[in-house]
């Protein structure tokens, strides 16, 4: 690569040498400011209680109190929490790909009459602010009784969402028609057609739709405040909100360890799949 | 399409498969997004209090947000953080994805490193932040201090800097802006800074009259997405300042939230909501039609 550029003008190759230079150097001070408030977290949470108030602080705690994330985890049933997190997102997650990549091949493969109108209200529809549906919901399903339970978390999911369909829809407008008038032609059904041809071909999109599903109600916060009350029923976000009500000092140690505990089922799986966590927010963002 | 003619039968076909398809969607429509529109209409006009039947009580609650202080104050604060808040935001965005965009060592590592701070959100990311802006203790004074020798402000208990603290802080989340603005200049094709490279035009030139157009439907739909979003702000007010101090950060869903969840005025906040909901709405609209003057589409001649 270098040698192509050799053979420009000099002129622009230094030119071109000095933006990259900069470019660099700024990249590297940002990174370190990306990086420090994760930093701190992983030190204040090995921290001990007295070290954690010192100044100047310590950038390296010694020693290392690795009990902390053992006893932020037993300060309550976090053991608890993490399963009904993950439960609830995992269920919820499950049901909004399944329900919105249905719904989402409606819209990209049958030109029905009001096609466009409909698509114009989903569009409409992700630009509905949570907080002006929250009360009606609230109400019905207090009428449902199903307040303190999971279930007006996860039964809207197996709808499907506005924001999922459209992403999915993007990806199955790239499909090529022919696959699917070939199917017709061999007599395939339009559901079997959907479910052994389309969905299939669209595996990296629903991995991507998994993606941001589960990544938002993992942190997801208002919904679960509204409708859990029992404490046995709490997400992991909602144990962490009221965590510090129950100390006289802030224990910051415990409070950073079980945050940690907390953003690592996130950050393991931007990690492993993180060519379509980029894939996601790109579709869903370009055009 | 316009152009394609189907036949009488196909048409039907297509439409009751269209139908098919997107009906658990429709259900879902009328059920918690239509249908909860319209009753939070009509709760609007009422005195209702979950425990109690809804009372018709026409403009009341309308004339009382009006009148009350402090849904000024709500709708000023959430104003303030999103009118500066997103256009920083987006500015910021926009310049770490062209210096991603330029090609250096370690691109794709940079890349991870800003977009891992995105991954934490929530809960966690506000009871970060409350620790490293801590006035005493926090990592945000300890450097202020060891860079100017001075004690910096208080943050998040003072009146003045708790916005400009939480706009701080959403910066360190840029990671999604930053994707997709890096995915918008990737698509900008090479020969039109192939042929401004020709004409002599210098790069400043090239980012005003190349760049910037070409990446303007990416902005408009970050800058739509980024306002609705930073309308609905509530996790930080709630773990992080309790809309204090002296209601410097009483966002409008936090306010909102009080009212319905805390204080019971079903009919108050419902009030709030539909204000909320044409506020948007009209906004939206306005910045569709308004963009039509800056935005710049493929293929669409002028």
């Amino acid at each position: 690569m270098s040698t192509q550029k050799v053979s420009r003008s000099s002129s622009i190759s230094a030119g071109e040498r000095t933006v990259k230079v900069a470019a660099f150097s700024i990249l590297i001070i940002l990174s370190v400011l990306m990086i420090l408030p994760l930093y701190i977290m992983v030190s204040t949470a090995l921290k001990t209680q007295q070290d954690v108030f010192l100044f100047p602080p310590e950038w390296v705690p010694r020693p290392a109190v690795w009990h902390n994330f053992i006893d932020a985890m037993h300060a309550r049933s976090f053991g608890r929490f993490f399963y009904n997190t993950t439960t609830y997102s995992i269920l919820g997650t499950f049901g909004e790909v399944i329900s919105s990549a249905f719904v989402a091949y409606g819209f990209s493969r049958y030109r029905g009459i009001g096609r466009n109108f409909m698509f114009m209200i989903l569009l409409a529809t992700m630009m509905i602010p949570y907080p002006v549906t929250m009360i009606p919901q609230f109400v019905l399903f207090k009428n449902f009784g199903w307040i303190d339970t999971y279930l007006p978390l996860v039964v809207p999911s197996f709808l499907g969402s506005a924001y999922i369909i459209f992403l999915l829809r993007q990806f199955f407008n790239t499909v090529p028609v022919d696959l699917f008038e070939a199917a017709r032609l061999d007599g395939c059904s339009e559901l079997r057609t959907y479910w052994n041809i389309a969905m299939p071909l669209c595996a990296p999109a629903l991995a991507s739709a998994a993606i941001f599903g589960f990544m938002y109600r993992w942190n997801d916060y208002l919904g679960p405040l509204i409708y859990l009350n029992t404490e046995s029923k709490f997400t992991v976000s909602i144990a962490l909100s009221s965590f510090t009500s129950m100390f006289n000092i802030v224990p910051w140690h415990l409070l950073m360890a079980a945050g940690l505990v907390a953003v690592l089922p996130p950050i393991l799986l931007f990690f492993v799949a993180q060519k379509y966590f980029v894939q996601g927010i790109v579709v869903s963002g370009l055009k | 399409m316009a152009g394609m003619r189907l036949s009488r039968k196909t048409e039907f076909r297509e439409t009751k498969y269209f139908y098919l398809f997107i009906s658990p969607w429709i259900i879902g429509l009328i059920l918690f997004t239509g249908g909860p529109i319209l009753v939070s209409g009509y709760y609007s006009f009422t005195r209702y209090d979950i425990a109690h039947d809804p009372v018709f009580i026409g403009f009341e609650n309308y004339i009382n947000l009006f009148h009350n202080d402090l849904f000024w104050k709500s709708s000023g604060v959430t104003l303030y953080y999103t009118i500066v808040g997103v256009p920083v935001g987006l500015a910021a965005s926009l310049a770490l994805a062209m210096l991603l965009n330029v090609r250096i060592p370690g691109q794709r590592i940079f890349s991870t490193i800003f977009y891992l701070p995105s991954v934490v959100s929530g809960v966690v990311l506000s009871l970060l932040w409350v620790w490293l802006l801590d006035p005493d203790f926090g990592v945000v004074n300890v450097l202020y201090y060891k860079i100017t020798g001075m004690a910096g402000p208080q943050w998040l208990s003072d009146e003045h800097w708790v916005i400009p603290s939480l706009i701080m802080m959403s910066l360190w989340t840029l990671g999604n802006n930053v994707i997709v603005y890096l995915a918008g200049l990737k698509s900008v094709p090479a020969n039109l800074y192939e042929a401004a490279q020709i004409d002599g035009a210098s790069r400043f030139r090239q980012m005003i009259n190349i760049t910037l157009p070409m990446i303007s439907p990416v902005t408009l739909f970050l800058l739509i997405t980024g306002i609705i979003g930073s309308f609905q702000v509530f996790v930080q007010a709630d773990i992080m300042t309790k809309g204090g101090p002296n209601y410097a950060s009483y966002f409008y869903v936090y306010y909102l939230y009080q009212q319905a969840f805390r204080s019971f005025n079903l009919g108050y906040a419902s009030a709030m909501a539909w204000v909320l909901f044409i506020f948007v709405g009209v906004l939206t609209w306005l910045m569709m039609r308004v963009s039509k003057r800056w935005v710049h589409y493929e293929g669409g001649g002028e």
